[in-house]
């Protein structure tokens, strides 16, 4: 994952004292029956790119157009920079959005969708042909400036949106899955763009998507979302090695959970047995659950090592296994070993050398193979 | 780009600051806010009234009357709610003319006839207008829309002269019976004129674009490949279409159906225009018993009780419809 | 190819599409007929066109119905566009099912139980208020604006269920008042088929006959009631001549509007290609 320098970021939410931009309080929404979004609170800081990360149909979107003003929240409130947004429609808001589908007009130039918002607020023409002109060549859309949306291609239709969401420079943007429509290779290219631009502005971002790789490439925080709900707030790194649940580590890459008990639970480490894997887990951090309690303990694949010989050390944080499945995909290797037990773990290994030259001792199908790791990398979540 | 600077483009940019700013749009939405009434209340509420007024209250003003007797003069039928001394409302409701038409012959044989012409034609519009929409939705796309064009263009054309143009062609010195007098197959020119066929041909030639084109809307958006696998797996083309292309079509027989179907049964100009004296339709009773024998609250009720016979494919017509809409969101 | 058509469906699509056009080309061909009586061919002639533009009954009753036609589509399609965006874009409000239904039911009801219905409200409006005055242009198009302001409702809400919202949803988002997105956003993209129920209407007002025997008054007798009279007494060759002149103009306008949809929609097809093909970013 290539996270935009974490540590050259400001950490505003580590300050108790720092002013929120935006303060979402306990907000619900239902659309009859149906509850989108349920007691959401959040607060998001200036300068931040906040990814909500989650399926889709887990009220995100929802969210996001709370937050633009064209659903209107049934409890609780939102502050936008210390205003309550309550009934305020989306055109008084300072608040842009860069729509999912794009929603450029159809019957407009490049010049006049970007124009548009400029337009409404009825800022002089000569100023407005100044300002379309320098945001024009900001996105690199200047020989485009004539053209109908349906001559461009998507990466430069992107490109309009994100230009005329930015044109009235708002503090705030919302970007609905922003780089959904483009295809792989585009989408990369335009994460880093995306993120510069964010810099170079110094607005503040509002993401949502259901691509945890573009959430953890873009964000400074993820919110993760689940039946309305968040579920877990942090860092990339945070969510990726802290998961706090069992859903957050199962939706964030792939892992192996494995339900145990607590026989163990000191202030600085735990020891939890579980059955499936018939062996037990020596964790290096603590965890506030009563003793015996029912835990999960999730294992990231690639935080296991494999190996043919017995790895030293004592009886924890290993379990002996047969190959059952060998997947190559080019820069790793995917294992899934079958445990004693009968349940299967996976295992990825990085291909630091080439497969032809180690063919001789590359581990293979029907291997009985150990594997271990490190007490430090197995996470235990208690719901 | 207008060239900067202009006395004349400073003016109108002043003016349109200051339509902006105090203009009549503005000054309207704003007494309209002072009423509590905005953009959403006028958009719903403008064609609700009108409907209202004029669609809706004329149906109970029509059953009102129905329930009256007929008399001499202006209206001519007697008010149902009169003031009695002034001080007490006198309902007098009179189901007479309900009465009359169970019990006169005329109106039950008008009414059945009815129903049998429509459905009859109704059938006959399916069967010439499937395989046209059905051949249209499988021809090239360059050529689909000049076919649909085709299908289209009689009826942005007076549905009168359509109607009128069969008078001529089914009548005695009609050009088909020159043409088999002269090839000798008939020896007495007939006239299909002023009987039932007529009708069939005229309601089915007037209302075939009504049966083709939501079947055309809905073969048009069948998936192809569906019938490549039912091939796939084996299914002959006739069977492929019975199995699936049918039963998918299925709404839009129905909708081009009910379209044909409502309208046929009241019906008026084709039978009065091709069909003969006897061939009683109930569009052309209640026309007769209102400009003919002025006679305002039976041809009320005939009405009245058109609509009940209608009231079920109407409803199942608007389920049809609001389903469609609903699918296309 | 399973695409390709059958014998069947081929000889059956020529049958149908004889059936359509064989009444209006009699009618064409007869109307240079030179003699009176119709389906006797007798020689050309245009003299049943110099005598449909001698009758003035004929083209006064032309000149009404336009008028009529003219402020029915209009107001048809003022009415239908406010009933289709409610439709459309407002999913929840009171009584919006009776609205559907009002919007929908004139499509099929039989124009009998309209007419007969409207001419009773008009009786007792006049009653009651005095308005309107006798029968004649208001009210034939007050209930022509009824009837075909439910297919203009129909043609509107199907399109603007095909247009992504979220267009919408931008303009208010750039600080577009709700009545300024209609016009600078919605109005344009739905303006080709504001067009074509704007036509729609018009054919309906032109073509009716039945609704208007009923709220006609004396003095406002629409063209095809004036049609239907001479019809009535029997077959005249200047209908013929009336009909193919019809015929004429509507096929014109068609042609011209289909080549046109043609060109943009080659003209655009060509758009997308350039924008796929050359300059990626």
């Amino acid at each position: 994952m290539a996270s935009p320098r974490p540590e050259a970021r400001l950490e505003p939410w580590k300050d108790p004292a720092a002013e929120p931009y935006v303060r979402i309080e306990k907000v619900t929404k239902k659309f009859g029956d149906f509850v989108a979004v349920h007691q959401v609170s959040l607060k998001i800081y200036r300068g931040e790119i906040f990814c909500l990360l989650g399926a889709s149909g887990c009220g995100k979107t929802t969210l996001l157009r709370m937050l633009a003003g064209f659903e209107q929240p049934s409890e609780g409130r939102i502050w936008i920079d210390g205003t309550d947004m309550t009934g305020i429609p989306p055109y008084e808001r300072p608040v842009n959005m860069m729509f999912q589908s794009y929603a450029l007009f159809p019957h407009m130039t490049v010049e006049q969708n970007v124009a548009f918002g400029l337009k409404q607020d009825g800022v002089p023409k000569a100023e407005i042909r100044e300002r379309v002109a320098a945001m024009l060549d900001l996105v690199k859309l200047t020989p485009f400036a004539g053209r109908r949306p349906h001559q461009l291609s998507g990466g430069q239709r992107q490109r309009v949106a994100l230009a005329r969401s930015l044109i009235k420079q708002p503090k705030l943007l919302l970007l609905d899955e922003p780089l959904g429509a483009l295809d792989k290779k585009l989408r990369e290219h335009t994460q880093f763009e995306l993120v510069n631009l964010q810099e170079k502005l110094g607005v503040t971002f509002v993401v949502v998507t259901h691509d945890q790789e573009e959430a953890m490439t873009l964000a400074s925080r993820i919110g993760v979302m689940d039946h309305g709900e968040i579920v877990q707030v942090g860092t990339p790194s945070d969510i990726y090695e802290y998961p706090n649940s069992r859903f957050v580590a199962d939706f964030i890459g792939s892992v192996n959970l494995f339900e145990g008990t607590l026989i163990e639970d000191e202030p600085d480490y735990v020891r939890v047995s579980a059955a499936e894997l018939g062996g037990t887990f020596y964790v290096s951090h603590g965890v506030s659950a009563p003793p015996n309690a029912t835990v999960w303990v999730a294992l990231r694949p690639e935080k296991i090592t494999i190996s043919r010989e017995q790895p030293a050390g004592d009886e924890d944080n290993r379990v002996q296994g047969v190959v059952a499945e060998i997947a190559y995909l080019g820069d790793m290797s995917i294992y899934l070993v079958r445990l004693a037990t009968g349940r299967t773990v996976r295992i990825t290994q990085p291909n630091i050398r080439r497969q032809a030259a180690v063919s001789a001792e590359r581990i293979t199908w029907d291997e009985e193979v150990w594997l271990s790791w490190d007490a430090a990398s197995p996470v235990v979540v208690t719901q | 780009m207008v060239a900067q600077g202009g006395p004349s483009t400073l003016f109108l940019a002043g003016l349109r600051g200051w339509i902006r700013a105090f203009g009549p749009y503005r000054w309207a939405s704003d007494r309209m806010k002072d009423w509590g009434i905005g953009g959403r209340t006028l958009v719903i509420g403008i064609p609700y009234l009108w409907l209202l007024l004029f669609f809706l209250v004329p149906f109970i003003i029509v059953f009102k009357i129905s329930l009256s007797d007929v008399r001499l003069g202006m209206p001519p039928y007697e008010p149902v709610i009169q003031w009695v001394d002034s001080q007490v409302i006198g309902i007098r409701m009179n189901l007479a003319n309900y009465a009359f038409l169970f019990e006169d012959p005329l109106y039950r044989n008008a009414y059945l006839n009815s129903i049998k012409v429509a459905a009859i034609s109704t059938l006959l519009c399916l069967l010439i207008g499937y395989p046209l929409a059905y051949g249209i939705a499988r021809t090239g796309a360059s050529w689909r829309n000049l076919l649909l064009l085709l299908v289209m263009l009689p009826f942005w054309t007076s549905f009168l002269l359509r109607v009128y143009a069969w008078i001529g062609l089914l009548g005695r010195n009609s050009p088909f019976n020159q043409l088999l007098l002269s090839l000798g197959i008939i020896d007495q020119p007939i006239s299909l004129l002023q009987t039932d066929i007529a009708v069939y041909i005229g309601i089915v030639y007037s209302y075939l674009p009504f049966m083709v084109l939501p079947l055309y809307a809905n073969l048009e958006k069948m998936d192809i490949t569906l019938l490549e696998a039912a091939a796939d797996l084996g299914c002959r083309p006739t069977k492929a279409f019975l199995t699936i292309t049918l039963p998918l079509s299925m709404p839009g027989i129905i909708a081009g159906s009910l379209l044909v179907f409502i309208p046929a049964v009241g019906e008026f100009v084709i039978p009065a225009l091709l069909g003969g004296p006897d061939s009683l339709m109930i569009g052309r009773v209640l026309w007769e018993e209102f400009f003919n024998n002025r006679d305002w609250p039976v041809a009320s009720a005939v009405a009245i009780a058109m609509l009940l016979l209608l009231v079920v494919p109407i409803m199942w017509f608007q389920y049809a419809q609001a389903r469609q809409v609903g699918v296309h969101r | 190819m399973i695409g390709r058509r059958s014998f069947f469906v081929t000889t059956a699509m020529a049958f149908g599409f004889a059936f359509l056009y064989v009444p209006i080309l009699s009618m064409i061909i007869y109307s240079f007929n030179e003699s009176r009586l119709v389906t006797v061919w007798a020689g050309f002639s245009t003299k049943w066109y110099v005598e449909l533009f001698q009758n003035p009954q004929v083209l006064n009753a032309a000149k009404l119905s336009f008028k009529i036609a003219a402020i029915n589509a209009t107001g048809a399609v003022i009415l239908g566009t406010l009933a289709g965006l409610a439709l459309a874009r407002f999913r929840r409000f009171k009584g919006r099912t009776l609205l559907t239904g009002m919007t929908t039911a004139p499509l099929v009801m039989p124009e009998v139980i309209t007419g007969l219905s409207l001419l009773l409200l008009f009786v007792a409006m006049e009653q009651w208020f005095g308005w309107p005055a006798g029968r004649g242009v208001t009210t034939i198009t007050i209930a022509h604006m009824t009837f075909s302001m439910a297919y203009v409702t129909v043609v509107i809400q199907s399109r603007l269920s095909t247009v992504d919202e979220s267009l919408e949803e931008a303009a208010m988002d750039l600080g577009a008042r709700p009545a300024k997105v209609f016009f600078l956003i919605t109005l344009p993209i739905i303006f080709p088929a504001i067009l074509a129920g704007w036509l729609l209407a018009f054919t309906l007002s032109w073509d009716d006959l039945v609704i208007a025997s009923f709220v006609s008054g004396p003095g406002s007798s629409t063209l095809p009631l004036v049609i239907f009279s001479k019809v009535r007494l029997g077959v005249s060759p200047d209908i013929n001549a009336l009909a193919t002149i019809m015929v004429t103009v509507v096929a014109i306008g068609i042609v011209v509007a289909g080549l046109y949809m043609q060109r943009q929609e080659r003209q655009r097809e060509r758009d997308v290609q350039a924008a796929l093909a050359g300059n990626s970013p």
